[in-house]
């Protein structure tokens, strides 16, 4: 199948979880697990006579972000009434913004710089609106088609959520990926949103593969999924144009469970979403003199982190980069350091090519990495003094990560220090060289044979014989036997 | 003898409790024998309080008051509440069947206050569905008759609670204004009505209509014990984004500090567009004849004209039936009110419900508001109405920076026969035409009584002033109420 080019831009919604109140009202947004309809008052249930009254943190939080973004902030914030009839809309319209008919976004503009195969990339923001989650519908048996009725929880709704909308500048569902875990990143640095939490970030993405349409997808949780949905509808459009199918323009799920992406049910004519302003909240003014004691109130963000990292540790810029792609793993990194004490460089690379190689192999969020920096520092103590191998320090590595011992208690546990005794291993090798005569034959004249024989310590050892020294004594050993000294 | 509870201003009332001349219970007493009386002919209220609870809450004010631990400017004073207007507890339908089994969890900022100063609640008015009429008719729970007139309208939508102060069922009440809903049945009925400053009294828990234009407003039988409820409920609501952080004043205060030298601070304008087009010769003459009186008074009155007052209706139909089809739209049955018993998905469920839970009215509304913020017809219709609100604004700041007080009729007639207009929505639309502007600019505006057409019928006359000018406001209606002599007057139904 050839490739095509492909333009991918997405809609980002964020829930401003720092907040702990929803966006109009006192209620708690700490809805999770909770009870259906606990974290409900009269304003976030839409009852009658109820007014919405904005939560000035909110608008704080959301021109850090525009800030963050690059965005340019207007000085005028406006909410506007987004109608449509939907159960899960107590009041069936959305309090949101607009930017047509006098309304405003909070931000316009701006950029990320996402870093992919080693090269920057920008990827334009077209606006950054504040508004309010819906309820959430509940099917009974799990499934829309089978439940006999339906049922609604409103502790998700009056949630704030930021909506971050891109340019169509991603070209492949990699690019996507990284803008989701840069955006992730800053919003950690931020404090604004813990995105951790189920459904505190979610994307909706809209792709067009050469010689199709825009199609749209719903209903993603995470950045790795949006990877996966965009490579989905790559794989599908492309095999529809290649047939000569006309890809049409619509709207389609991602049915997080099949892993695939399914339309949703085509709408006869356009919706008229009849956007006016909402009179209840009178305009917002937003001065240079806010947005100043703001930016100056921001803690630093991944990019300036990774410059320092680069600056003060000697990294490469690439090892920076990823350090920063979550504020996790940069604090983690900077914690261990501390303990350490030894080179960053050093520290980088573990963490880099094998920490962080085993997290994304077992797709672990970071809520289940139990690790502690102390323990990173003592591992790299125990490398450095020679205690451990490199081998065994990515053999115990994984246990280190998800148990949270300390690498002192699994060496014990499974008994791992390193064999550094010249006079045991001599033993050793002995016994190898006895149960393998003819490979020794081979090691007098064949180096990569020594290899081998070398191997076969190891082996016996379980990893634990000091790779050097043991080579060292082979070769003195196969001089012996060369010299008749030894004999076999 | 001794002169009957319900005759009594409510400061009179207040005062008599507040000596011991009057125990509470015998108040409460009254105005239930009272309302017995009447309320078959009258229909003011949709939900009346049971006597027990009454009597029972009224026992309670009598001991504090004995022990000497009364609080509140309204200690012990019976109120309506017009019913769209949020009580804890107690049913609020908004004179809409979709609504007819629904009880608020919360109460109204303004009945919050109420409740500190130590009002009763008597029971909750009856009003046009969702404030949507002149008349009082569209209420579900049947129209509400007028007591100077029982063939007659109450004028509307605050119909209910004028027509139980001009029944002598209740001393005192609050209404709601979004194009005239408290100055035109206080017209209607001989009442005095105000309409404050957008912002000055929290809208928290009033259901809303047209959210830009409406206020919530006193209304009684003088302009007194209009200024003391003015009193209690005019306070900065953080429940409300629209409120105003304003100093409290005391309106009945500023009356009888400003009363006597009115004439030579304050200038007079009458808006000549006003007495024009539609305004029956009746009640024009009734309005002239005040304004003469108040030249022999030494009052400088000029006749301006502010000709962009022939676009003030259209403009606010729009704007308002625009936010009333977005207000309403959260009306589905899900989460309370009436749902249709249809089986079906949601969007067949909505559908029943709103259909068979809104009358004819309010579905006009929601229609023509639907339209008019649908895209393509967005820019025609509401952006331009914006426009001209915009404009209109503009021309009466101009006319407040000469003159202090502006005054009109407040109906264009003196009230008319139930069923007269309500076949015919343009001409029902024609009854605002006199008391939207004040919605449009958001200024303050009252209706006071200004005399009765034919010896019998009632007619208002309605005066403006600057925003936030309500003192000022209040201490002209009291000078024309004396003019008048036109005061605390009781239909004998």
């Amino acid at each position: 199948m050839e490739e095509r080019d492909v333009k991918i831009g997405l809609e980002v919604h964020v829930q401003l979880t720092a907040l702990k109140t929803k966006l109009f009202c006192s209620c708690s947004s700490d809805y999770r697990g909770k009870p259906p309809n606990t974290h409900v008052c009269p304003v976030c249930l839409g009852l009658p006579g109820a007014l919405p009254v904005v939560n000035r943190k909110a608008i704080d939080y959301a021109v850090m972000v525009a800030l963050a973004l690059n965005s340019k902030i207007n000085e005028k914030i406006v909410f506007f009434r987004k109608h449509y009839f939907y159960p899960d809309l107590p009041k069936n319209f959305q309090i949101t913004q607009y930017d047509r008919a006098g309304g405003a976004p909070i931000a316009i503009g701006g950029f990320l710089k996402i870093n992919i195969n080693g090269r920057e990339k920008i990827i334009r923001i077209r606006r950054i609106n504040i508004e309010e989650d819906p309820g959430k519908l509940v099917y009974p048996t799990g499934s829309i088609t089978t439940s006999p009725y339906t049922l609604v929880d409103y502790n998700r709704s009056g949630i704030a959520l930021l909506e971050i909308v891109t340019e169509p500048d991603m070209s492949s569902p990699a690019e996507a990926r990284a803008f989701l875990n840069k955006l992730r990143s800053i919003l950690e640095h931020l404090g604004v949103c813990d995105c951790e939490l189920e459904g505190s970030m979610r994307a909706d993405a809209n792709i067009s593969v050469a010689g199709g349409s825009r199609v749209e997808i719903k209903n993603i949780g995470s950045p790795k999924d949006v990877e996966k949905a965009l490579a989905y509808e790559i794989i599908r459009q492309s095999q529809a144009i290649s047939k000569g199918i006309i890809v049409k323009s619509e709207t389609r799920h991602w049915d997080d469970l099949r892993k695939v992406t399914v339309p949703l049910r085509v709408k006869e004519e356009e919706q008229d979403y009849r956007y006016f302003p909402e009179a209840d909240i009178p305009p917002i003014v937003i001065t240079k003199d806010y947005i100043e004691k703001i930016r100056k109130s921001m803690p630093e963000l991944p990019d300036a982190r990774a410059k320092r990292f680069v600056r003060n540790y000697g990294l490469t810029e690439y090892e920076a980069q990823v350090l920063v792609t979550s504020k996790w793993l940069a604090d983690f990194f900077e914690e261990s350091l501390k303990h350490y004490g030894g080179k960053p460089k050093k520290l980088a690379n573990i963490l880099i090519n094998d920490f962080l190689r085993w997290v994304h192999e077992k797709e672990l969020e970071p809520n289940s990495i139990k690790a502690k920096p102390q323990h990173m520092a003592e591992l790299l103590k125990l490398l450095e003094g020679k205690v451990i191998s490199i081998k065994i320090l990515k053999n115990i590595l994984p246990e280190i990560i998800v148990s949270g011992k300390s690498p002192q208690e699994i060496i014990s546990e499974r008994n791992l220090v390193k064999i550094s005794d010249k006079e045991v291993i001599k033993k050793i090798v002995l016994e190898v060289f006895i149960e393998h005569k003819e490979s020794v034959r081979d090691a007098l004249v064949n180096k990569k044979a020594v290899h081998y024989l070398i191997g076969q310590v190891m082996r016996k050892t379980r990893g634990k014989a000091d790779p050097e020294l043991t080579h060292k004594i082979v070769l003195e050993m196969l001089e012996k036997v060369r010299e008749g000294e030894i004999r076999i | 003898m001794s002169v009957k509870a319900y005759r009594l201003e409510a400061l009179e009332i207040i005062r008599n409790v507040k000596e011991g001349n009057l125990c509470i219970t015998d108040v409460i007493e009254e105005f239930l024998e009272r309302i017995g009386r009447v309320e078959k002919k009258i229909n003011a209220f949709i939900t009346l309080r049971s006597k027990d609870e009454l009597l029972q809450e009224a026992k309670i004010k009598d001991r504090l008051l004995k022990e000497g631990k009364a609080r509140g400017l309204l200690f012990g004073l019976p109120i309506a509440i017009k019913d769209n207007i949020s009580t804890k507890n107690l049913r609020t339908t908004c004179g809409s069947k979709i609504l007819y089994n629904y009880i608020p969890p919360y109460d109204a900022t303004v009945v919050k206050l109420l409740k500190e100063e130590g009002a009763i609640i008597l029971g909750k008015t009856n009003m046009d569905e969702f404030a949507m009429g002149s008349s009082t008719e569209t209420s579900f729970y049947g129209p509400t008759r007028n007591p100077w007139d029982l063939e007659r309208v109450p004028g509307g939508s605050s119909g209910g609670s004028a027509a139980a102060l001009a029944s002598g069922e209740a001393p005192l009440a609050l209404g709601s204004d979004t194009g005239g809903s408290v100055r035109a049945p206080a017209s209607f009925t001989a009442t005095v009505g105000l309409k404050p400053t957008y912002g000055l009294v929290s809208r928290y828990g009033l259901i809303a209509y047209a959210n830009s234009l409406e206020q919530i407003g006193p209304m009684g039988r003088t302009v007194r014990d209009v200024a003391l409820l003015l009193n209690v409920i005019s306070r900065y609501d953080p429940y409300d984004g629209t409120s105003l952080k304003v100093k409290r004043r005391d309106y009945l205060e500023s009356i009888s500090k400003q009363l006597d030298d009115l004439h030579r601070r304050v200038k007079v304008a009458v808006v000549r567009e006003m007495f024009e087009e539609g305004v029956s010769k009746e009640v024009v003459v009734i309005v002239r004849n005040i304004v003469n009186k108040m030249v022999k008074e030494g009052f400088v009155v000029d006749e301006i004209s502010i000709p962009v007052i022939k676009y003030a209706l259209p403009t606010y139909y729009i704007i308002a039936m625009s936010e009333a089809s977005s207000n309403l739209a959260r009306y589905d049955g899900v989460r309370y009110g009436f749902r249709a018993n249809v089986h079906g998905d949601w969007n067949e469920v909505f559908s029943e419900t709103r259909g068979n839970g809104f009358g004819k009215e309010v579905k006009r509304r929601i229609i023509m508001g639907t339209f008019a913020l649908s895209a393509g017809y967005f820019d025609q219709y509401y952006l331009k109405a914006l426009k001209v609100r915009t404009l209109i604004i503009k021309e009466f700041k101009k006319a407040f920076e000469k003159y202090s007080i502006l005054i009109s009729p407040t109906m264009p007639t003196p009230p008319f026969k139930l069923g007269e207009k309500i076949a015919d929505p343009l001409a029902m639309y024609m009854s605002d035409i006199e008391t939207v502007t004040a919605n449009i600019v958001g200024i303050p505006a009252i209706s006071i009584p200004a005399g009765f057409a034919e010896g019998k019928l009632p007619v208002g006359i309605q005066l403006m002033a600057n925003y936030l000018k309500e003192d000022l406001l209040l201490a002209m209606a009291a000078f024309i109420e004396e003019l008048t002599g036109l005061k605390n007057l009781i239909a004998e139904v």
